[in-house]
């Protein structure tokens, strides 16, 4: 009896074995047929890859980029003059960026970056980027992009264009990015009946490190400037200027002419007036 | 204005591996607090208080306010205040301190969160003990300030503070979403607000708004820029269709649910109206107050703590004078699929309290929150947006019953729009939920967030909405996102098709050894039980 028992344990031990090895011979089998079928469409989705890659997007002018269609497809080339700081999202690296071009300005919004990569875009570096142009309260930006470095030895550093005489004129969007300047410009009480020269944040409800918000004036007209802390953060010369400020004070600036809601440009320099 | 709610949380798996890390390497690990006998007054304290305002000057009023109010009543206690402007920013700097050792000693917080923190241990403190101490507890007889009982707590947000079997921290304000709308707009239209809004009534005025003239300008504002409808938090969007429609989300435990076919309907609701120009987000388009005050926006849905920016005369403004347009503001809960029964997010800040190794100090940094449960606090902080009181020794006190009973005297504390706000919650608190809190709860509200963004803009890229997309779609959200890694996969059993037959054979070849092993032990015992017979 006990051998009976003892060759029926092992007939259904090897049974089960044999299940398991079949099981794995099958999935094998069947993994094989995924794996070529799979192959196939991996080469047919390869070549259809290297052929857009044999085609890539025209990377268009400044012009034709502004005359696109907000939502469309961009592919444009540039020169970054400025970064805001390299952040993580779910694992993913992104980085704002002010570029500019003889012809022209761009922000590129959170553009897809490594961090290794955001330690390169240095000023002067072209960088040719691909996304949806898009407008974010006025800002004409591209969003949902990435981008490559363009090896050619071509370097730009902008030099500014003075906005003065164009603050308060529709000339002034023609401008929106660009590296401009201000110049001879008082500095005004950054809130009514006060003597503050700046906030820390637009209403002063920030602290040291938010962006700091300030006023000055221009032929009787007086305009918000913002120091943005993801731009020139509370370490820069920048922001100490502009917390030395005071009321009545007689400056110039440079910055990158941003939009929200109205022109907000994000100055990086302030100085005692030429 | 800052671009608020674009920079916000790092990554929630970087969170968590910087804090099992902290964990391998060597961290120290905290022992639990217990609850000291008595406050050591002769000491002196110094605490860090990381807050958060609504960019809000009187907010931020307010904190100090409370500080130099409490440090009075304990001079040894002295409590340095962090503002923040965003809870992604806060969660992150958490996060961080973690793994140094530097957290603060009370911070504001989303219960979401403080899940998230809860990964090392004994980092936050758990409240229960010190909620009912005798002497340093709520409403305890060595308070120095008139706190309220754990009975004063409105019972529905406390709980919202309770995750793991312990309560990890007290709620500060509550608030909502409400639509805010230009009723001007929908009347010239022809219709009329009822008083709960519909899913359907929302999108079929949104389209009747979204109409154009032949040259290209809006029929309603007879400008270039309309958007009807517009919604500034995707994921609260994405989580109120999904429960008002009873379909999955997450479970308490945190197996994941949303990749559902009920979200796959909503989003092919929102490519619809996205493609008919009815509808668009913050993250698009920019903040929803901003195209309302323009009179470029009939539906704009934001939190209750929003308020104060919405409409004609609307205290806080980012747009130009100039640009505001002259309109009355109505106030709605968010829309509804059953308005017999609404359902709306319960949202606002919760405080917590870090573990520290001097017992003391962490009773010091529970004295400070629960002096924010004070009237003084809660009342004053209340009325600084459309927020309400966790207390209802708050809600019920003749000063606060006072103040929403001066809705629109003024523009500025008892501005309509904001008291209104307030008062939408207070009459809705039965109708409130929140979503279950667990670790990767962050990542999910940010993936619901994300559907409804990423098929916006691909509707507006001219991009096929399809099965294949949806296919895409969900599979690229779960990636990113890691959900696979904090819970299950979908929604109730997933149908894995029939056995293959070698696992048919396997099984059976199982059962057969165990039907011989069982009937080998059966003759054994038989055989046994005959020698005990013979032996006798």
């Amino acid at each position: 009896m006990k051998k009976c028992l003892c060759a029926a344990l092992v007939l259904s031990m090897t049974l089960a074995l044999a299940g398991c090895a079949g099981g794995q011979a099958d999935t094998t089998t069947e993994a094989e047929t995924t794996e070529e079928s799979a192959a196939v469409e991996t080469e047919e989705t390869a070549a259809e890859e290297t052929a857009e890659e044999a085609a890539p997007a025209e990377v268009m002018t400044h012009e034709e980029y502004m005359a696109a269609e907000i939502d469309s497809q961009v592919t444009v080339e540039s020169y970054v003059q400025a970064t805001q700081s390299w952040w993580e999202d779910e694992g993913q690296g992104k980085i704002t960026v002010y570029a500019q071009s003889e012809d022209g300005a761009y922000f590129f919004y959170e553009l897809a970056c490594t961090e290794e990569d955001a330690a390169k875009l240095v000023p002067g570096t072209k960088i040719r980027v691909t996304g949806y142009k898009a407008e974010w309260s006025g800002e004409v930006e591209v969003m949902d992009g990435t981008f490559e470095f363009v090896e050619d030895g071509e370097e730009f550093i902008a030099e500014p264009v003075d906005v003065t005489e164009m603050l308060g004129t529709d000339e002034l969007i023609n401008h929106q990015n660009e590296f401009v300047s201000f110049t001879g410009m008082t500095v005004e009480p950054a809130q009514e009946g006060s003597d503050a020269a700046f906030l820390y944040s637009y209403d002063g409800s920030g602290t040291d490190g938010d962006d700091l918000y300030f006023n000055a004036s221009y032929n009787g007209q007086t305009y918000t400037f913002t120091i943005e802390s993801y731009l020139c953060d509370n370490t820069t010369d920048v922001y100490s200027a502009v917390k030395e400020l005071q009321v009545g004070d007689v400056i110039d600036m440079q910055g990158y002419l941003y939009w929200y809601e109205g022109v907000n440009p994000h100055i990086t320099y302030v100085g005692p007036t030429a | 204005m800052k671009r608020h709610g674009k920079k916000l949380a790092a990554a929630a798996l970087g969170v968590l591996c910087l804090i099992l890390l902290s964990g391998c390497h060597g961290s120290k690990e905290q022992a639990a607090f217990t609850v000291p006998e008595e406050s050591d007054t002769s000491r002196q304290y110094e605490l860090t208080f990381w807050a958060k305002n609504d960019t809000n000057i009187n907010q931020t009023e307010i904190y100090k306010q409370a500080i130099a109010d409490f440090q009075e009543l304990y001079p040894n206690i002295t409590v340095n205040l962090r503002l923040y402007t965003n809870y992604g920013d806060i969660y992150n700097d958490v996060i961080t301190n973690i793994s140094t050792g530097t957290t603060p000693n009370v911070c504001i917080t989303y219960p979401d969160h403080i899940a998230t923190y809860m990964t090392g241990d004994n980092v936050v403190v758990p409240l229960d003990e010190l909620f009912t101490d005798e002497k340093y507890g709520l409403a305890g007889s060595e308070v120095l300030f008139d706190s309220p009982s754990q009975n004063e707590i409105v019972p529905e947000f406390l709980e919202e503070c309770y995750m793991a079997g312990h309560y990890y921290a007290v709620p500060y304000m509550r608030s909502t979403e409400a639509c805010y709308i230009n009723k001007d707009y929908v009347e010239a239209l022809g219709y009329t607000i009822p008083d709960i809004l519909t899913w359907e009534f929302i999108w079929e005025v949104s389209e009747a708004a979204a109409e154009k003239n032949a040259d290209g300008t809006f029929k309603l504002n007879g400008g270039e820029v309309l958007l009807p409808f517009i919604y500034k938090s995707t994921d609260n969007m994405m989580i109120q269709m999904l429960q008002q429609l009873g379909a999955g989300y997450s479970t308490e435990k945190g197996d994941i649910q949303i990749f559902n076919d009920t979200t796959e309907e909503i989003l092919y609701t929102v490519a619809a109206h996205t493609k008919s120009g009815a509808f668009s987000t913050f993250s698009i388009s920019g903040y929803p107050a901003n195209f309302l005050n323009a009179g470029q926006c009939v539906f704009a849905i934001d939190s209750t703590a929003g308020a104060t920016w919405m409409g004609s005369d609307a205290p806080l403004v980012d747009i130009a004078e100039v640009s505001l347009a002259d309109f009355e503001t109505e106030v709605r809960p968010v829309p509804q699929f059953d308005p017999e029964h609404p359902q709306m997010i319960s949202q606002g800040p919760s405080v917590c309290v870090f573990n520290k190794e001097d017992p003391q100090e962490v009773l010091a940094s529970w004295l400070f929150t629960q002096y924010l449960l004070t009237n003084e606090v809660q009342i004053a902080y209340a009325q600084t947006e459309g927020y309400v009181p966790v207390t209802l020794k708050a809600q019920n006190s003749e000063e606060y019953q006072d103040y929403l009973s001066r809705e629109g005297e003024d523009d500025n504390t008892y501005y309509d729009v904001k008291i209104k706000a307030s008062k939408l919650l207070l009459d809705h608190m039965d109708d409130t939920f929140t979503t279950p809190v667990f670790n990767g709860s962050v990542s999910l509200r940010n993936a619901a967030g994300q559907l409804i963004e990423e098929v916006t803009k691909s509707t507006r890229r001219k991009e096929t909405v399809d099965d294949a997309y949806m296919g895409n779609l969900y599979a690229e959200i779960q990636a990113l996102y890691h959900l696979n890694e904090f819970g299950g996969p979908s929604e109730g059993k997933v149908d894995l098709g029939p056995l293959p037959g070698t696992a048919k054979i396997l099984l059976a070849a199982l059962t057969f050894a165990w039907v011989c092993i069982l009937l080998y032990l059966a003759v054994s015992v038989q055989k046994s039980k005959k020698k005990e017979k013979r032996n006798i």
